[in-house]
């Protein structure tokens, strides 16, 4: 597999900023991620022999962190923060109101790959509870009706 | 009360260089560059009486005194910039609206260690910090803050902005080391310490956003004006507190070292959020420490007087709760957030955080046994200190305080085999 020159461009680039090829593993990772949507396993052999290092190391970072996608998931992807604080403000309703609308369960794809919906270890937000991270962008001081408004002015 | 972390971030463009040096941004990296030798940085940071604002309020001049004073080999800072205690929010504020004034502390903190680059490790969920940083990194190196020659001091130091991808535990400071080198986020054995052997086996030194951000201004005001501010010389300076839950007016709020945490809740917190729920606990240093209840909560919010209350200030975020929170469900919570987080290398950590959220999980759900309370508080026991980094602790000691402070609640679910607290619904 090959991506274009403009990519490798990028993760040369990432590759100079360390003192070890292998520390730009989560940054050459997040450009797949942005490229693919997701961590397919012939990127992570792919990654392995750009770092110096093996498919199984890959894919054990990949792992790892829950950021990283190894199925491809909804184009948007809702991450609802459930920790205490988001949880003291009603979070759990929020997460409940989301199920029924979007027809999923936590870490389901609606059938159109339109949404996806997964529940969150605190996103640091807490003062603007409750909250939920929409792709890149927080959405914070949520009600049942903002979300509403939201979800319904997405294509 | 002078505002001193967050007096830029309702200026217009505040992420902006051209805001930051106009307020005087910069002039600390000068002067410590051009007028003072690494080691007159590192002292008057001692003298200032800094404590590391990230959890464990490690003095911070002394920590970068323990870097080699002879040079053999590179020099690593890094900035944690992984926020990620559950209830804390401050360092994403500061990188968000003020990017300048944290990177210029890295800087400061860079050239007190002759570190050769700073890498700012933050956490991948803060997508907009990362961006506003590396924008602002990018200014810096323009206006020769980083890179060659800065301020034309002839000292080189390079400037990184690294994204995590989502962990816990890289917050942890030998995790984040491991993280950053390419690793999945396994925390290490101590010794050797990062300032002997860390980031690729070189000296290197850890340090919050807030704890950075503070040495600008102790450069440019003195060491002597920082440890006038707060409760005593052991607990300096300014500070922010973040402020969450069951209030009127959830957020971070700027006040000297030692602020009451009643006056938090009811002058800058504006009160409960319902006036006719009183408060019932409140949970100061982020969910790791222990829980207070309410009349426990007469305390001045610093290092030392949360310490004496056998909890701790921790990374300042203070969770409220009021008479209808179901302490069980908040610790079920809690507990479950651990038990996520774990790395997994260390048995009673990977093991024990699991059992007790299970545990927790049947007497919320009304099944729990009477031997339960026990096992809970037992099995906490056995993590706390047995394991090679503090997360084991931070499980632990919210179940041993919950379950010691509100036994009576944990006795009636059991007992009962429901939920008997009144109102207990959280919108």
């Amino acid at each position: 597999m090959t991506f274009d020159p403009e990519f490798e461009r990028r993760v040369d680039a990432l590759v100079g900023r360390y003192p070890e090829p292998k520390a730009a593993m989560l940054m050459v990772l997040w450009e797949v991620q942005r490229e693919k949507g997701w961590i397919d396993p012939e990127s992570e052999a792919w990654v392995a022999e750009r770092l110096g290092t093996s498919p199984a190391q890959v894919h054990g970072v990949v792992s790892f962190y829950t950021m990283f996608k190894q199925k491809p998931m909804g184009r948007h992807h809702i991450q609802v923060c459930t920790t205490l604080s988001c949880m003291l403000r009603g979070s759990d309703e929020l997460m409940d109101h989301l199920k029924t609308r979007l027809g999923i369960d936590e870490g389901e794809v609606t059938a159109d790959g339109k949404f996806s919906l997964v529940r969150v270890e605190c996103l640091g937000s807490c003062g603007t509870a409750p909250m939920f991270q929409l792709n890149d962008d927080y959405h914070e001081d949520l009600a049942i009706e903002s979300v509403d408004r939201l979800l319904d002015g997405l294509d | 009360m002078e505002r001193v972390l967050t007096r830029n971030i309702h200026k217009e463009n505040s992420q902006s260089i051209e805001v930051y040096e106009a307020g005087g941004g910069y002039e600390g990296l000068r002067k410590a560059v051009t007028s003072m030798s690494h080691g007159d940085v590192i002292e008057a940071v001692k003298k200032s009486g800094l404590r590391g604002r990230g959890g464990a309020g490690f003095p911070t001049g002394l920590k970068w005194s323990f870097m080699p004073q002879e040079k053999t080999k590179p020099h690593y800072l890094l900035c944690n910039a992984d926020e990620s205690e559950p209830g804390t929010f401050k360092d994403r504020l500061l990188m968000e609206q003020d990017p300048h004034m944290t990177l210029e502390g890295c800087m400061i903190g860079a050239y007190a260690m002759r570190a050769d680059a700073c890498y700012i490790y933050i956490r991948g969920e803060f997508v907009l910090g990362a961006r506003v940083l590396e924008k602002a990194v990018t200014e810096a190196y323009a206006k020769g803050y980083a890179g060659k020659n800065i301020c034309g001091s002839g000292w080189d130091c390079e400037l990184v902005v690294h994204r995590g991808a989502g962990a816990y535990i890289c917050g942890e400071e030998t995790a984040l080391m491991t993280s950053l080198e390419g690793e999945r986020g396994n925390p290490r054995v101590k010794p050797p310490f990062p300032a002997q052997a860390g980031a690729w086996g070189m000296p290197t030194t850890i340090n919050n956003v807030e704890t950075l951000a503070c040495v600008p201004d102790i450069i440019v005001r003195g060491a002597a004006w920082f440890a006038g501010i707060g409760t005593d010389e052991r607990n300096t300076g300014s500070k922010l507190y973040c402020l969450s839950g069951h209030v009127q007016r959830p957020g971070v709020y700027e006040a000297p070292m030692g602020l009451p945490l009643k006056e938090l809740i009811h002058d800058l917190g504006g009160g409960m959020l319902h006036a006719d729920r009183p408060l019932k606990a409140c949970i100061p240093g982020g969910s790791s420490v222990p829980v207070l209840r309410a009349e426990e909560c007469d305390v001045a919010l610093d290092f030392d007087s949360l310490a004496a209350i056998k909890t701790g200030l921790g990374s300042a975020g203070i969770m409220v709760m009021d008479t209808s929170t179901c302490m069980v469900k908040a610790l079920h919570r809690i507990s479950h957030f651990y038990a996520h987080e774990s790395c997994g290398q260390c048995t009673p950590c990977r093991e024990g955080c699991g059992w007790m959220e299970r545990i927790l999980e049947r007497i919320e759900e009304g099944h729990g046994l009477q031997q339960d309370i026990d096992l809970l508080k037992n099995i906490a026991d056995n993590i706390e200190g047995r394991t090679i980094c503090a997360l084991g602790d931070a499980a632990a000691w919210p179940v041993q305080s919950f379950v010691t402070k509100f036994r009576d609640e944990f006795q009636a679910h059991v007992d009962e085999q429901r939920c008997t607290v009144q109102g207990a619904t959280y919108a």
